[in-house]
C-alpha cells in the first residue's frame, strides 16, 4: 500500500498542515532542518535505527552510522564551526565528492543558522570563483582533492576565511587559510544549542546557472523542509523499512532535497555509493544492500540500458520496490525498459533547483504514461501559458509555459542579490518555470522543451553564455557560440561554434586543447564534446549572435525569419 | 608500433596533467572512472587524446566506462586499433 494511496482522494481538501502536523511543527515555531533530520528522529525512539550505509569507491569499506551518529557528529561538525566565529546566516560551502562529511555537514552547518552552499565537486576554478563570489562564502569544507582549486582563486575571495579539510592526514604542511578538521578524530559533541531558526530563515544556497548572465544563487529557507518531507513520502513513496539509494550528487538540488533533507526527514535509512558511474558497481550495489527504493536521473537510466539487457540478470535486483527519475524528461523507451528489464518501471519526476521540491511527478499506485511528466502534486495549481500573451491555456494538448500559483513551501525566496532577475520570473502572479509542455485530457503533462536556451545535459543545466564567456578567455578564441547538440545518453551535450584569432589555424589539437581548457576552467559538464570552426557566426544587423540558426542546424529544424541576420 | 609500456607512460602523464591534482599517486591500474577521477563527460577529451596521438579511431561503442577504467585497459584498447 503507498503512502499516497488514491491520488484523486488527496486533491481533496489538501493542507501542507499534514506535513506540519506529522513533523509536530506549528506555525511560528522554530524550525531547523538539521536537528528535524537527526536529533527528531532519536526522539522518535529511532536513535538506533541506521541512518546512512556509505560505500566507497573499494567495496570493502563500507562504514555504517545510525541517526544517533549524525546527531552526535552533526553536533561536532556545527560546534567546531561555531569555535571558528561562524554564526548564524553566514555561508558555508560544501565542496567535495560525496564522502559521509557531505551529508552530515550539511546538517552540522543547519543546526548552527548558516547558510549551506552545496557546490558541484568537478567545477574548476572559474566555476567555483563565480559562486564563492556572489555568495560572500565565509568557509568551505572540502578535502585535499580538491583545495588546490580554491587556492588558485584565494586571493580574489577576501571573505572566504577558512578553507576546511576533512581528510587532512597531517603529513603536509597546510596553507593560507588551511585548517584541519577530522570527523573521526574531533571529541564528539553530545549536545549542541541547534540555532533557533524560523520557517523564512535561509537554509540553503544552490547556484543554477540561465541563458544569460552569470549563474544564480537560488535561496532556500528551512521551511522548505514541509514540502521536501511529504513530496519523499508521497511521491518518492518513502517507507519505513526502505533502504533507500538517490544516486545524485549533494552538489545539485536534487542530492540535498531527496538525498539528505527528504529521507532523513522521514527516519529512513539511505545508502550512497561514492564511486564513478559503471552499470556493474551500480548492480551489485543495488543487490549488495538490498535497495528497495531507488531514485536516479534519465542519462544513468539510459547508459544502464546501453550497458545490455544481460547485465541485468547477473544480479538480484528483486529488492526493488520502487523506482523513480528526475533531472530531465524520461523518455518512454526507459520507462518501458525498466519495467520489462529490471521488473518495475521508473516514475518520471519534475521539478527545478528553484522549487526545491518536486512539483509534477508520476504517483506510486497512479497509471504511468510512458513519456509522461505525470500529474501535479496535490496542493499545487499548476498551468500552462500562452507565451505571448500568459494567459491560461485551456486548450487540451496545446503547448504552453509551465506556470505555478507561488505558494508552495520549498519555493525559493528569491535569487541571491539577483531580486530584479527573481521578479521576472513571474507573469500575472503566475511563476514560470521555463519548460514548455503540453497537457492531455487526463491531466498528465508531456514535456517540450526550455523556452530559453538553456542547455540540460545529463540532467544538468549549463548557461551557453558561461560557456561562451570562457571560450572568449582562451587566446585562439576571437568569437563563440555554444548551443545544445542531441545525444542519445546525455538527452543534450554542449557543441561550440568558434572564430579564430589571427595567426590561430583551425585543427584537431587545437580542438582539444580548447576543450581541456573549459573543462578545467568552468566543469566536464560545460566541456564542449565538439566544436565547429566558422569563419563567422551567424549575427543580426546589430551585431548579435543568432544562437537559434545553429541551434537549428544541430537540431535539423527549420532556421525561422532569417530577415534580421547580417548579410555576408 | 608504440612500445606499450611507452605508450602507458604517455597516457598516464597524460591523465595525470589533465585531470589530477598535482603530485597524485597514480598507476597504471589506478580506476580512473569507477574511481571518480574521470567521469563520462571527461572521457570524451581522453578518447580525443587517444585518437589525436596514436591516429586511430575508436567507435563509440568500444568507448565504455569499463574499457577506459585504467591506464593499462587504455592501453590496450589503443593497441586494439593501431
Amino acid at each position: 500500500m503507498s503512502n499516497i494511496g488514491s491520488y484523486d482522494n488527496r486533491l481533496h481538501g489538501f493542507s501542507w498542515k499534514i506535513a506540519e502536523q506529522e513533523l509536530g511543527y506549528i506555525p511560528g515555531d522554530t524550525i531547523n532542518i538539521g536537528w528535524y533530520c537527526s536529533d527528531r528522529i532519536c526522539q522518535l525512539g529511532k536513535a538506533d535505527k541506521t541512518a546512512l550505509i556509505w560505500e566507497g569507491h573499494d567495496e570493502n569499506s563500507t562504514r555504517t552510522y545510525s541517526f544517533n551518529d549524525i546527531r552526535i557528529l552533526s553536533n561536532t561538525i556545527g560546534a567546531f564551526l561555531r569555535n571558528l566565529g561562524i554564526h548564524d546566516g553566514d555561508r558555508v560551502c560544501l565542496f567535495m565528492d560525496k564522502i559521509p562529511e557531505l551529508y552530515i555537514g550539511l546538517l552540522g552547518i543547519l543546526k548552527i543558522g548558516a547558510v549551506v552552499q552545496p557546490l558541484f565537486s568537478a567545477f574548476g576554478d572559474e566555476s567555483l570563483f563565480v559562486r564563492l563570489e556572489n555568495a560572500g562564502t565565509r568557509a568551505i569544507i572540502t578535502t585535499r582533492q580538491h583545495a588546490p582549486k580554491i587556492q588558485k582563486i584565494l586571493a580574489t575571495l577576501p571573505d572566504l576565511q577558512y578553507i576546511i579539510l576533512v581528510d587532512d592526514n597531517g603529513t603536509k604542511a597546510l596553507k593560507a587559510k588551511e585548517i584541519a578538521f577530522s570527523l573521526d578524530r574531533a571529541i564528539p559533541v553530545e549536545h549542541l544549542e541547534v540555532f533557533p531558526t524560523k520557517a523564512e530563515s535561509h537554509s540553503l544556497l544552490h547556484y543554477t546557472s540561465g541563458t544569460t548572465g552569470q549563474p544564480k544563487g537560488v535561496k532556500h529557507v528551512h521551511y522548505s523542509l514541509i514540502s521536501q518531507y511529504l513530496t519523499a513520502k508521497w511521491a518518492l513513496d518513502l517507507q519505513e523499512d526502505d533502504l533507500y539509494w538517490c544516486t545524485a550528487d549533494p552538489g545539485w538540488v536534487t542530492g540535498t532535497s531527496y538525498g539528505i533533507i527528504g529521507p532523513w526527514s522521514l527516519g529512513i535509512t539511505q545508502c550512497v555509493k561514492d564511486a564513478g558511474f559503471s552499470a556493474e558497481t551500480w548492480y551489485r550495489f543495488i543487490e549488495k544492500h538490498k535497495i528497495s527504493m531507488w531514485y536516479s536521473a534519465p542519462t544513468a537510466i539510459r547508459s544502464l540500458m546501453k550497458a545490455g539487457d544481460d547485465l541485468v540478470k547477473r544480479f538480484d535486483l528483486s529488492s526493488l520496490r520502487h523506482l523513480a527519475s528526475v533531472g530531465e524528461p524520461l523518455n518512454a523507451e526507459a520507462v518501458l525498459w525498466s519495467e520489462k528489464v529490471i521488473g518495475k518501471p521508473f516514475h518520471d519526476t519534475y521539478w527545478q533547483t528553484e522549487t526545491g521540491s518536486i512539483m509534477i511527478s508520476n504517483f506510486p499506485g497512479m497509471k504511468i504514461k510512458p513519456g509522461s511528466m505525470g500529474k501535479v502534486f496535490p496542493g499545487l495549481t499548476a498551468a500552462l501559458l500562452d507565451p505571448d500573451t500568459f494567459e491560461i491555456i485551456t486548450e487540451v494538448n496545446k503547448p504552453g509555459l509551465i506556470a505555478f500559483q507561488f505558494d508552495w513551501p520549498a519555493r525559493l525566496r528569491t535569487y541571491w542579490k539577483n531580486e530584479e532577475t527573481f521578479l521576472k520570473k513571474f507573469r500575472n502572479g503566475w511563476y514560470l518555470t521555463g519548460d514548455r509542455s503540453t497537457i492531455d485530457q487526463d491531466g498528465y503533462f508531456w514535456f517540450i522543451g526550455r523556452d530559453d536556451d538553456v542547455i540540460n545535459t545529463a540532467g544538468h543545466l549549463v548557461s551557453p553564455f558561461e560557456v561562451e564567456s570562457a571560450l572568449l578567455e582562451h587566446e585562439a578564441v576571437a568569437e563563440s557560440a555554444v548551443v545544445a547538440k542531441p545525444d542519445e545518453v546525455n538527452m543534450e551535450v554542449v557543441k561550440a561554434f568558434i572564430t579564430l584569432k589571427p595567426g590561430f589555424v583551425a585543427s584537431d589539437e587545437l580542438e582539444l586543447e580548447i576543450m581541456n581548457f573549459i573543462r578545467k576552467k568552468l566543469s566536464p559538464l560545460a566541456m564542449p564534446q565538439e566544436i565547429e570552426y566558422m569563419d563567422t557566426l551567424p549575427k543580426t544587423r546589430s551585431g548579435k549572435i543568432m544562437r537559434r540558426v545553429l541551434h537549428a542546424k544541430e537540431w535539423g529544424e527549420e532556421t525561422g525569419d532569417l530577415s534580421t541576420l547580417e548579410n555576408d | 608500433m608504440p612500445d606499450s609500456n611507452e605508450m602507458k607512460k604517455t597516457i598516464l602523464q597524460y591523465v595525470i596533467n589533465e585531470y589530477a591534482e598535482e603530485d597524485s599517486d597514480l598507476t597504471y591500474d589506478t580506476p580512473l572512472i569507477s574511481g571518480g577521477l574521470v567521469d563520462s563527460f571527461s572521457m570524451v577529451s581522453l578518447k580525443r587524446f587517444l585518437e589525436l596521438k596514436y591516429k586511430i579511431s575508436i567507435p563509440d561503442e568500444r568507448a565504455t566506462p569499463e574499457a577506459f577504467d585504467n591506464v593499462t585497459k587504455i592501453a590496450n584498447l589503443v593497441l586494439e586499433f593501431l
